[in-house]
């Protein structure tokens, strides 16, 4: 019979080799963003197939979410006589919360997914091997491109859901649930402060570069055909999911853990 | 005797408890086509890789021109891969890009080149496999097994390598397809002089393209010879794998079951 201590020690060290193969593909990534030649083209490729084609996405699960919120929050705070508060929690929860968590999950679900099988079939067809027959570093021509468009599309997304939640809130509240548009937007405007905003779109860049980390590294390594790029595509997609939840929780706690 | 282009010494890889190559030893000299020849399994791509760097080898040496590339740095290998051209066995074309900018793309990023010179040496070198300029525009989706192989070879030799190696050239094409990828094979590195290294299991092509044949076994090499002693080699293995026979020497997984 198996020993549970060795399950549990061979777990423990399988998850501890992953994160260093994890951090050393990051780390060769991140010296290959800093190091010319920079393929200007397939940045900006990546930045429109990364941010302009997951606008309906991202756009959609804000407002939804925003409206949502104004309700419940505005249900609860009856029972208290504080309606009035709708528009600032809306704001706050909005911006420093669900907009970029909800935005880098739904970016997560749509772009780590398909880097991980566009990058898997390559392995798989050996195009990766082939780039470097060709003098072409892998690295620098798919992954370096995909890192920092991530990190540079994230956050001009998230301050699109930002805005575009805080509208569902405003369509709640004033559409339906009688508060004044005038007093919204001022009130949404007083509670909203620099750091909510600051912070915001720092989670939006780390989620951004997680997004694209996980899929690289899940297609990049890929392995087995089809069966092997359909596996790298789910965990990219659950790996970048915890990835984003847990760095939230550590850039909330560092941002607003004093306050 | 001048120093040979591709020495392989006492090359081991191995994937975990399982050897692949157990103490290579092959010599290529300059502007000779080799053709490993083996079976399926027997570590032939294992040994291309290892070559290129794709694959680190757990031991032994590798040295291109006289240059030892397991031991080299980033900068060094970059500029001894710029002597290779490589055919891989399902072609590796990029699905994102159309054909010409496939031939074209280890000159525009390899070397440099401005992408309109480069089309036009796309064009050329696609004529030159027996592809018309239209094809150029295609996606590598819209082209057939034989035709894929065709735009391969033209990116193998776009650059003008010194060496080229030859994955499979002819799987999964028809016996009249995989002689015309044999022909252009032959005139293509008779053109350009290149040092070939290829390897397959279709006899037919290896007889065409060789110069010199290599069969490995087991991650060894068996046997080594001119293309016509293939037929004398007095090595039953050899015999065997040659003339396709099931009983032999070299048994396969299936019949031990």
């Amino acid at each position: 019979m198996t020993n549970p201590l060795a399950i549990i020690g061979r777990v423990f060290l399988s998850a501890l080799a992953e994160i260093g193969r994890l951090s050393a593909f990051a780390a060769e990534a991140i010296s290959h963003i800093v190091r010319p030649p920079i393929y200007w083209r397939l940045i900006a490729q990546q930045m429109w197939l990364i941010g302009y084609n997951s606008l309906p996405v991202v756009g959609m699960t804000a407002l939804f979410t925003g409206a949502a919120l104004a309700q419940q929050i505005y249900v609860g705070g009856s029972r208290f006589n504080a309606e009035s508060v709708v528009p600032g929690v809306v704001v706050i929860a909005i911006v420093r919360e669900l907009g970029p968590v909800l935005g880098g999950l739904m970016v997560a679900g749509r772009v780590s997914s398909a880097m991980a099988a566009e990058l898997g079939t390559m392995r798989v067809t050996e195009q990766i091997d082939a780039l470097v027959t060709l003098s072409t570093d892998p690295f620098k021509y798919l992954i370096a491109p995909r890192l920092i468009a991530a990190v540079l599309t994230l956050p001009m997304l998230v301050i699109i859901a930002n805005i575009i939640g805080v509208l569902g809130g405003y369509i709640i509240g004033t559409g339906k649930l009688g508060l004044n548009e005038a007093t919204y937007l001022q009130v949404t405007s007083d509670f909203l402060e620099q750091s909510d905003v600051i912070s915001s779109l720092v989670k939006a860049a780390v989620f951004g570069f997680f997004v694209a980390l996980m899929g690289s590294y899940h297609g990049y390594n890929s392995r087995g055909g089809a069966q092997g790029v359909g596996k790298a595509t789910t965990n990219a997609v659950v790996s970048a999911f915890i990835a984003i939840l847990m760095s939230n929780l550590i850039i909330t706690v560092i941002v607003f853990g004093a306050d | 005797m001048s120093v040979p282009m591709i020495e392989l010494t006492g090359v081991h890889k191995g994937f975990g408890p399982k050897k692949v190559l157990q103490g290579i030893d092959l010599t290529v000299q300059h502007g000779e086509s080799m053709v490993i020849i083996g079976g399926s399994g027997t570590g032939k791509s294992v040994m291309l890789k290892c070559i290129l760097g794709l694959l680190k080898a757990d031991k032994g040496s590798i040295k291109v021109n006289g240059e030892e590339v397991t031991t080299m740095g980033r900068s060094d290998r970059k500029q001894v891969l710029s002597k290779f051209g490589m055919l891989f066995q399902g072609a590796a074309l990029f699905d994102s890009l159309p054909v010409w900018e496939n031939v074209a793309f280890g000159l525009i990023q390899g070397k440099g080149m401005s992408k309109k010179e480069a089309h036009e040496i796309a064009l050329e070198k696609l004529r030159r496999v027996g592809l018309t300029p239209d094809v150029g525009d295609l996606s590598p989706a819209e082209l057939s097994g034989g035709m894929q192989k065709r735009v391969g070879l033209a990116r193998a030799i776009a650059t003008e390598p010194e060496i080229i190696f030859f994955d499979e050239p002819t799987t999964g094409l028809d016996p009249i397809m995989a002689d015309v990828i044999n022909d252009l094979i032959v005139e293509c590195v008779k053109d350009l002089g290149a040092t070939t290294l290829s390897i397959t299991h279709d006899m037919a092509s290896a007889r065409k393209i060789a110069d010199r044949i290599a069969m490995l076994y087991h991650g060894e090499i068996i046997w080594e010879g001119a293309k016509d002693e293939i037929d004398h080699s007095g090595n039953e293995y050899v015999d065997q794998f040659i003339h396709g026979r099931a009983q032999g020497p070299i048994q396969m997984e299936v019949l031990k079951l």
